[in-house]
């Protein structure tokens, strides 16, 4: 009997302790790392299908591609060759883009300072499902919007500022026609992107610490001394790079901005004209009528439209993460 | 016993009293006649007019009040103040006239018969009493349904990775998702176009359109759940790991049941981002006029598509279809926005 205690007292057999993933999670972390690599895999087919269609078209045209401003089907019958350059709708849709940053910019700071240090708690909510509303309305709304309810009063506005300011280049008028211009399509593309800039610098002051604030009030600061002395010189990165992605969007937008733009193969800066030029519409302009060459210059046109935006959002990411970590 | 007890009357003060707001009333009064009053004597005329004085008015009572009693600082503090409740209105000014213009120009033609019935039989010239727009519904259920049940495993695995299993590359991963979700729509269809029609040869379908959605629809789903994921406490996961569970059974019975909800956010989100995308459908699925319940051939219509064509037609009428069109697509985003914010406040309760 008591060889049989003795027996059962044995310590049982140790279980082998190891860090080794079981076979399952072999599996699991293999599906997840697959699915995890498909963004990278994608962006780089996207980069690599548009190049591979329009690399013929960059090769003819060589770095013209890039500066000449015609972009004219081949004529056999006086041996004209075809010329395909983005210049001008290039520097179109830098033109639209900056103005986008001018009228939306400062509106959007103002509404997230509003939001973060001014609006009564009652207001907060609401305004904040506003902003977040026009984030998610389609772009094609804001292209009817714009060219059936705000171009008439944006005319009227445009033929003011030319009245008073006409000595200023940007905003003299070859020709009469005030609709359909960059100045407007700014307006729209402005509009569109105020609630992202929005949401980014919200979130960025929100991270200002509370006893810098505190400290500030505690100094007698008014509430622009402290947001001046504290929030922007904390915030300011979020904010640049808040702005940047917007750009990244306006230059990227197509169907708003094709609806309020009239395209014209020049290069022009006065914005009060309407003749404009913007990659992403002139692309959907053109595409139901191309024929085999122009659709390779089509995807050459939207690769650097792709590499334009990438390197532009490249940069803001980089600085909103740089803002939020520190 | 008699002795009566002496409650001290707590003492704010630093509330506004009545005689502090006075000088604020007067000050918005002289600002709104005073720019009536300019309106009325000057050239400056209209509404325009009447906002660009207000505005401007506004800032120089505002500043000269303060001037007057404090000093420079309470002055600029006063002319920012006024700066950012003009900036809000601007904010929300353009969002309330969207509303409006398309529901006060959209639900004149709206009627239920609009979803039993196509354009196939109808021109877009002729009046609103006939055609409707049920080949677009269609359209848009498969090409949103394709690009779901494509983008949510995707963006979800995505999360994961980022999150769960933290690879080498996570970093990399969560920068390139960051920059995929700027890539604009049009290069999305350009790429889809490129890959599904001059590569692989097919003809324009709806599921090339679903394809191009998927592209713009990856990064939103990724990023929301990885938000949602990382919400979740550490605790959980250590408590699952701790029970011996492996990294699997971890992930699949604590942390996705915990995450669901914000899952469910991530997804909506998605479909609400991509529902109303017009441009890189406007390459991909063709157009039609007709019903085609055949998703993986043939062309296709969709909201956008048949705002777009209505659009380009320009009659009267057509732009009256177009705004129609463009109400019903707008109830359908905004279903999807409240349903997302209803799932997210869920989630937020559970916490």
């Amino acid at each position: 009997m008591s060889s049989d205690l003795l027996e059962q007292k044995s310590p049982p057999v140790p279980r082998v302790i190891t860090t080794k993933p079981r076979f399952t999670d072999k599996v699991f972390r293999a599906v997840v790392t697959s699915g995890g690599m498909v963004s990278l895999v994608l962006l780089g087919l996207i980069g690599f299908f548009l190049i591979y269609n329009g690399f013929e078209a960059i090769q003819n045209a060589g770095l013209s591609f890039l500066t000449g401003f015609d972009w004219a089907d081949a004529i056999p019958e006086i041996d004209q060759p075809a010329m395909y350059g983005v210049g001008a709708m290039l520097f179109g849709t830098i033109v639209t883009g900056i103005l986008a940053m001018l009228f939306g910019v400062p509106i959007a700071v103002g509404t997230a300072l509003f939001l973060s240090y001014y609006a009564p708690e009652w207001l907060k909510k609401p305004m904040v499902v506003v902003v977040d509303v026009m984030a998610a309305i389609p772009s094609i709304v804001y292209g009817l919007w714009g060219f059936f309810v705000l171009m008439p009063h944006a005319e009227y506005w445009a033929k003011l500022i030319h009245k008073y300011l006409s000595f200023i280049p940007i905003f003299d008028m070859p020709a009469p026609v005030f609709t359909r211009s960059p100045f407007i399509a700014g307006l729209v593309l402005a509009i569109m992107i105020m609630p992202i800039i929005t949401a980014i610098s919200r979130e960025v002051f929100a991270q200002t610490p509370p006893e810098r604030i505190q400290a500030a009030y505690a100094l007698g600061a008014t509430k622009w001394s402290m947001i001046k002395a504290v929030v922007f010189p904390y915030g300011r990165g979020g904010v640049v790079g808040g702005a940047m992605l917007g750009l990244g969007r306006a230059l990227g937008e197509t169907v708003a901005v094709y609806t309020v733009l009239n395209l014209v193969y020049d290069i022009r800066i006065e914005i009060l004209l309407s003749s404009g030029g913007n990659v992403a519409s002139m692309i959907v302009n053109k595409f139901g009528e191309a024929d085999f060459v122009e659709l390779q210059a089509l995807m050459a046109a939207g690769f650097v439209l792709f590499i334009v935006t990438l390197i532009v959002n490249f940069i803001a990411n980089f600085i909103i993460n740089k803002t939020a970590r520190e | 016993m008699s002795q009566t007890q002496i409650a001290v009357k707590p003492t704010r003060p630093w509330k506004l009293t009545f005689r502090d707001l006075v000088p604020d009333l007067a000050g918005a009064l002289f600002t709104v006649f005073g720019s009536l009053a300019i309106v009325a004597i000057t050239p400056l005329k209209g509404k325009l007019g009447f906002t660009f004085t207000l505005i401007t008015l506004a800032i120089i009572t505002a500043t000269t009040v303060s001037w007057i009693r404090k000093d420079r600082k309470a002055a600029m503090n006063s002319t920012t103040t006024v700066l950012v409740y003009i900036a809000s209105a601007f904010v929300i000014i353009p969002l309330l006239s969207i509303l409006y213009e398309v529901v006060r120009l959209g639900v004149s033609g709206f009627s239920l018969r609009i979803f039993t019935e196509d354009m196939s039989v109808t021109a877009s010239d002729t009046d609103l009493n006939e055609g409707g727009l049920l080949h677009a519904v269609i359209g848009t259920a498969y090409i949103v349904f394709f690009a779901t049940i494509l983008s949510t495993p995707i963006g979800i695995l995505t999360a994961l990775y980022i999150v769960e299993v933290k690879g080498r590359l996570s970093g990399l991963v969560r920068f390139f998702v960051q920059a995929m979700s700027g890539v604009p729509s049009i290069v999305a269809g350009l790429f889809i176009f490129a890959f599904w029609m001059i590569q692989m040869g097919n003809a324009y379908s709806g599921i090339a359109g679903g394809f191009a959605l998927t592209v713009l629809m990856i990064p939103t789903v990724a990023r929301t759940s990885e938000e949602v994921l990382k919400l979740i406490p550490q605790d959980l996961r250590e408590a699952g790991l701790a029970l011996g569970a492996t990294q699997w059974r971890t992930v699949a019975t604590v942390v996705i049941p915990a995450a669901k909800s914000g899952l469910v956010t991530a997804i909506i989100l998605g479909i609400a981002r991509v529902v109303g995308e017009t441009a890189p459908l406007l390459i991909t699925i063709g157009g039609a006029d007709a019903i085609n319940l055949n998703p993986l051939e043939g062309n296709m219509s969709a909201f956008p598509m048949y705002v777009w064509k209505n659009l380009l037609i320009g009659s009267p009428n057509a732009i009256s279809r177009a705004w129609l069109g463009l109400f019903v697509l707008m109830v359908l985003v905004l279903i999807f926005f409240a349903a997302a914010r209803y799932f997210s406040s869920a989630r937020r309760r559970f916490k």
